[in-house]
């Protein structure tokens, strides 16, 4: 529970205006504590897993299969959505990658696919979704409006940017994307994975 | 075709029962004072059987506040849009209709959190669409992305 942070407690039994109290405190904590974009992620796995020595090869085998079974987790937020269906329908069909199933279930998927516009409002619940999610995992945002509020950017209620909220692995721009940038955008993302190493490289700077 | 109703001469029905009420009126417009927005449109709604409530929509002038009813008789077919003025700006309110027509509920609550227009006698007067503690109402003319919670207008 104390994870939670900035949820404020409820005392039962539940009274809208508590309800809407605690709701409006949360986004406001969250609003508060998103000034900064988080970094874009290079390194994933912490120290603990990286100190563990493993042969080449296995590294190579789970990255594989990592690789080729990312399942993510539905999350269409607006019109990218419907991109997004298009491209796992019969038509540009995700799943020849492996990645055929959208879990409603957070703690059963690697990949959060944020397609559509976020708003302060539901700012929270992504947030909580992806705290939710078990390591490793990765965040690929869908569209103008995820990647920088797109055209509602300043608005009072849109979110300038999925950063500032959760650290993102790939952006695909467009307004909204083809199926097939958003392909193009998962092969990167395959690559991406491809190249996370259990154990850490020295780094060249 | 859903016929319009004429103004003036729905204007006349009505300052026949409510001799202050009517403000004025145009080709298909009632203009009505605030004070007398419930009874008149109790009136109007059994007199002329209008009996569905298409949209509330509240627009800002600057030096006051306009709301505007479509309402429509799906029975006999036809329509008139009341209109009524609110010119306090600090807290302005306006007798709610929900008793009259239950779909004015979440259109009365949407106006109060993005225009900031209280309706008396409403169920549930709270914020639909923004969150409890939002500063400000964004649809006013008046509105700043500056204040507290209201985003990032410089980025």
């Amino acid at each position: 529970m104390e994870k939670r942070g900035s949820k404020v407690e409820i005392e039962k039994p539940y009274i809208s205006s508590k309800l809407d109290k605690a709701e409006g405190a949360e986004i406001e904590a969250l609003i508060a504590a998103s000034k900064e974009p988080y970094p874009d992620p290079v390194a994933w796995l912490d120290e603990e897993i990286q100190r563990n020595v493993l042969l080449a090869s296995t590294e190579h085998i789970i990255d594989w299969a990592k690789r080729f079974s990312v399942w993510p987790v539905a999350m269409g937020l607006a019109c990218c959505a419907f991109e997004m269906i298009a491209a796992a329908a019969s038509r540009f069909d995700f799943s020849r990658f492996g990645m055929e199933v959208f879990r409603a279930s957070p703690r059963q998927a690697d990949l959060m696919l944020v397609a559509g516009t976020l708003t302060w409002k539901m700012a929270p619940a992504l947030k909580r979704i992806y705290d939710q999610m078990a390591e490793p995992k990765w965040v690929l945002a869908m569209g103008a409006c995820t990647i920088s509020g797109g055209c509602f950017r300043g608005s009072y209620s849109v979110v300038p940017g999925l950063n500032l909220i959760v650290p993102v692995d790939v952006y695909v721009p467009g307004c909204p994307p083809r199926p097939e940038g958003l392909i193009y955008g998962f092969m990167e993302l395959h690559r991406k994975v491809a190249k996370d190493k259990l154990i850490k490289k020295e780094k060249d700077d | 075709m859903t016929k319009q109703l004429s103004g003036p001469e729905v204007a006349q029905q009505i300052g026949e029962q409510f001799p202050d009420a009517v403000t004025g009126s145009d080709e298909t417009a009632v203009f009505v004072r605030s004070e007398a927005l419930l009874g008149v449109a109790r009136f109007i709604k059994e007199s002329l059987n209008l009996d569905y409530l298409n949209s509330i929509t509240a627009v800002d002038y600057i030096d006051h506040f306009e709301l505007v009813y479509h309402l429509t008789s799906l029975k006999n077919n036809h329509s008139i849009i009341l209109k009524t003025k609110c010119h306090d700006r600090e807290n302005p309110i306006v007798p709610s209709v929900v008793s009259l027509w239950q779909g004015a509920d979440f259109q009365e609550r949407e106006i109060y959190d993005l225009m900031g227009i209280s309706f008396e006698g409403h169920p549930n007067m709270k914020r639909i669409f923004l969150w409890d503690g939002f500063q400000g109402h964004p649809l006013r003319k008046d509105f700043h992305l500056d204040v507290p919670g209201g985003g990032k207008a410089s980025l």
